[in-house]
């Protein structure tokens, strides 16, 4: 073993990464998604997409979706650490559960004209994706769906005259009547 | 009626906070004034229920706190200015983190409408301390306050223990609000932490220790932190099973040194009879301790061959580095309480005493061995001496952080919890002077005695002035080997003897030193004084600097080298030059 003379011992893991969908439900209060985010840099967890808004305003709940990869120990790891935070009601592993729904929204300017354009629509219809803003010379497409489509999608139009994309990030939502 | 300047809980935040501190039974608070707080030490000041002690440094108020803390298992309460005065607390805030310290700080803020506005002694403190607490606030309105101090006690002290820190703007402190006390709806509904274990888990549990053949016991913090009577179960779970039991540098004190089956600390300077028998032992029952790296050497050959039941309050240490077999999530006292009601319902003693004859092969290496002198004093020995001569009294331990603090966890015996104050987990030097300052404000009548280095000590010397001010009789034993003695070690274990910047170099006279800060200044070089110096030293009723000269090139052994299992030990009598290169060959980077 080639461990440098160290006060710490060095250790190679050779465990694999998966990805993992959590949703984090959390108290809408100042600095609550400055917790999380500082969470994940801390201890060097990844972040993937991070989706964050306020879900029931009443109640002041907030619902944090965060896609991250990670061997099956930190992942486990992330979820407690998410849990112990004060300001969290609740975790939820939306990958494990395997019956979640994945979704993000991207917008798409494409530029360009001639044969190019007439292609861009066309595939655009068949992602369906919408078309929200139009020049002579442009389109601004609107697509849903899971990560993959869309990164697809987009591969698809970088020939075509890609400008630039903005995308939401993951929002993930369990499948059948029961709630998080 | 509705005429508010009658109502006894109209106050402004100023009095909101005085009143917090008296509710919640605070009597001795630590701080240090400045433009941001002062109507709030206006408040002190025109009362006499909180006493204030005034430090020399902000970082010496928060470790006093943590002494304060820790030596009587109430939550230790800082008061420090914005700006420089919060980020002076970072250094204990984070300490108290890593060892699950109970600690409120309340910092000054510059007035609302100036934050962010880069004013006069303004930093993001809720932002620089939110990694180091395990919550803080920022209380923007003066009817907030209440709630936000309540709920501060409540989350510093419940669950796994922590520092809060809660920062107030000097305008609220001015500003007249409603004051209610303390109530359980002040407390955020997310935060619930699990007290009871799992029944079945428990029970589970059991059945594995009635059937160990080669059982240990692995305590830490966690059973300090759960209070006295886990501390009593856990000695009763010892007593009715029969099994050794050996504890983390956080955990000494929980079961008594001289139990019969206390096998010593384990870990890096553990002993080797603690370590082997963590390495093969076939059932380890790891109570409120957190499977550091200081204790596990090696992870993938620590302790291969048991299986692993693992008590925390806290998930999140559970799995995080070593995986184990039966995880309880609850306080402490409470599943050992469940555990020893199923046990003595359902199990009897299993027979290990081929167990305990292996052990006791492996405690006749006598992996503590040292070689006196005549000539000099050994530091080992001066432990031992300062034992012997506080043996049966009334006394705290505090140290800072190096060989010196190993010697005294290896050589001093303690009998009960809350008497041992160490900067565990973050290592902090420094840490020892201020936190016997915390811990003799508790126990005005105690002998409190800081085991100090020569280079940790200066870290935090100027609190010697709070000692004299407050006639806080702390004793500040310093083992003075002239060097920082742990990395001068490791230099010489890893780095081929180069001593890059461990010598103390422009060393002050201690003695003189005591003496300007208006303490006791004492000396001692030879081995034949050193008791009577002790002896001496205990005797004095005001602050004392003891320099003893100790051997300044002695190391800190039995240990674990780097990248090696529990089994794989050097003990003091192989570490001559040869055996201690071969152990840490390898290269030099020191990550």
């Amino acid at each position: 073993m080639n461990q440098p003379a160290s006060a710490y011992f060095i250790e190679e893991r050779h465990d694999p990464n998966e990805t993992h969908t959590l949703a984090v439900l959390v108290q809408n209060e100042p600095g609550v998604l400055a917790r999380v985010i500082g969470l994940f840099s801390g201890r060097g967890y990844n972040i993937e997409s991070l989706t964050v808004s306020e879900t029931e305003a009443q109640k002041h709940l907030s619902r944090i979706t965060i896609v991250t990869t990670g061997t099956p120990m930190v992942i486990a790891q992330i979820k407690h650490q998410l849990d112990r935070m004060i300001p969290v009601y609740q975790v939820v592993d939306m990958t494990q559960t395997r019956r979640s729904i994945e979704r993000e929204l991207a917008m798409v300017k494409v530029r360009g004209q001639g044969e190019h354009r007439v292609e861009a629509l066309r595939l655009a219809d068949a992602f369906r994706a919408r078309v929200i803003d139009a020049t002579t010379e442009s389109f601004v497409f609107e697509i849903t769906g899971n990560t993959d489509k869309i990164n697809q999608f987009i591969d698809l139009m970088r020939p075509l005259g890609l400008v630039e994309v903005s995308r939401t990030g993951v929002a993930a939502i369990g499948r059948g009547p029961e709630g998080m | 009626m509705s005429d508010k300047s009658h109502d006894p809980n109209q106050m402004t935040g100023a009095a909101m906070i005085v009143r917090a501190l008296i509710d919640h039974g605070v009597t001795d608070i630590f701080g240090y004034p400045g433009g941001a707080v002062l109507p709030i030490y206006d408040e002190i000041f025109q009362q006499s229920e909180v006493q204030h002690i005034l430090v020399r440094h902000e970082q010496g108020a928060g470790h006093a706190a943590e002494g304060y803390a820790r030596s009587t298992g109430k939550p230790g309460v800082a008061l420090v200015t914005s700006g420089p005065g919060a980020t002076n607390m970072v250094t204990p805030l984070t300490d108290a983190l890593m060892d699950s310290i109970p600690l409120v700080c309340i910092s000054g803020q510059v007035p609302t409408h100036l934050i962010g506005n880069d004013a006069f002694q303004e930093c993001d403190t809720v932002g620089i301390t939110r990694p180091c607490t395990k919550h803080n606030w920022l209380v923007r309105d003066v009817n907030d306050l209440a709630k936000v101090l309540h709920e501060a006690f409540y989350v510093a002290t419940t669950g796994r223990p922590g520092p809060v820190l809660v920062d107030v703007p000097k305008d609220v402190q001015f500003a007249t609000g409603t004051y209610h006390p303390p109530r359980k709806s002040d407390v955020h509904r997310s935060y619930a932490p699990r007290v009871k274990g799992d029944a079945t888990l428990i029970r589970k549990a059991v059945a594995m220790l009635a059937g160990a053949k080669r059982p240990v016991i692995y305590s830490g913090g966690g059973v300090i932190n759960s209070g006295p009577e886990a501390t009593r179960l856990l000695r009763e779970l010892v007593e009715i099973t029969g099994f050794p039991i050996t504890s983390t540098l956080m955990g000494i004190g929980a079961y008594p040194a001289s139990g019969k089956n206390w096998l010593g600390m384990l870990g890096m300077h553990g002993t080797y009879e603690a370590n082997m028998t963590m390495h093969d032992c076939d059932v380890m029952l790891c109570v409120g301790a957190r499977f550091d790296d200081r204790i596990t050497g090696r992870v993938d050959a620590f302790s291969p061959n048991s299986k692993k039941i693992h008590i925390d309050i806290d998930p999140s240490s559970i799995n995080k580095n070593i995986r184990v077999d039966v995880p309880i999530i609850g306080d402490c006292g409470n599943v050992l309480g469940d555990i020893l009601q199923v046990f003595k319902a359902e199990a009897k003693k299993p027979d290990i005493k081929s167990w305990w004859q292996q052990i006791a092969q492996w405690r006749a290496r006598n992996s503590l061995y040292y070689k006196k002198s005549n000539d000099v004093i050994l530091p080992q020995h001066a432990i031992q001496s300062l034992f012997e001569a506080t043996r049966g009294k009334d006394t705290y331990i505090t140290t800072e952080v190096g060989q010196h603090q190993m010697w005294a966890a290896q050589f001093y015996g303690f009998e009960e919890p809350h008497r041992w104050m160490t900067s565990g987990g973050l290592g902090t030097m420094g840490y020892g002077l201020p936190a016997a300052i915390g811990v003799q404000v508790a126990h005005p009548d105690s002998l409190v005695i800081d085991i100090a280095g020569d280079a940790s000590v200066q870290m935090t010397m100027q609190e010697m002035s709070t000692a004299v001010q407050y006639e806080l009789p702390i004793k500040i034993f310093i083992l003075n080997n002239q060097y920082m003695g742990m990395v001068r070690q490791w230099q010489q274990l890893l780095h081929g003897n180069r001593l890059s910047h461990s010598y103390s170099e422009a060393l002050p006279d201690f003695v003189k030193l005591a003496e300007a800060y208006g303490g006791v200044g004492l000396q001692v070089t030879k081995p034949a004084d050193l008791e009577g110096a002790i002896k001496e030293m205990i005797s004095v009723k005001r602050p004392v600097l003891f320099d003893c000269r100790v051997a300044a090139l002695e190391n800190c052994f039995p240990m674990i080298p780097s990248g090696k299992a529990h089994n794989e030990m050097l003990l003091p009598e192989q570490a001559n030059d040869e055996a201690t290169a071969k152990a840490f060959a390898g290269g030099k980077a020191l990550v």
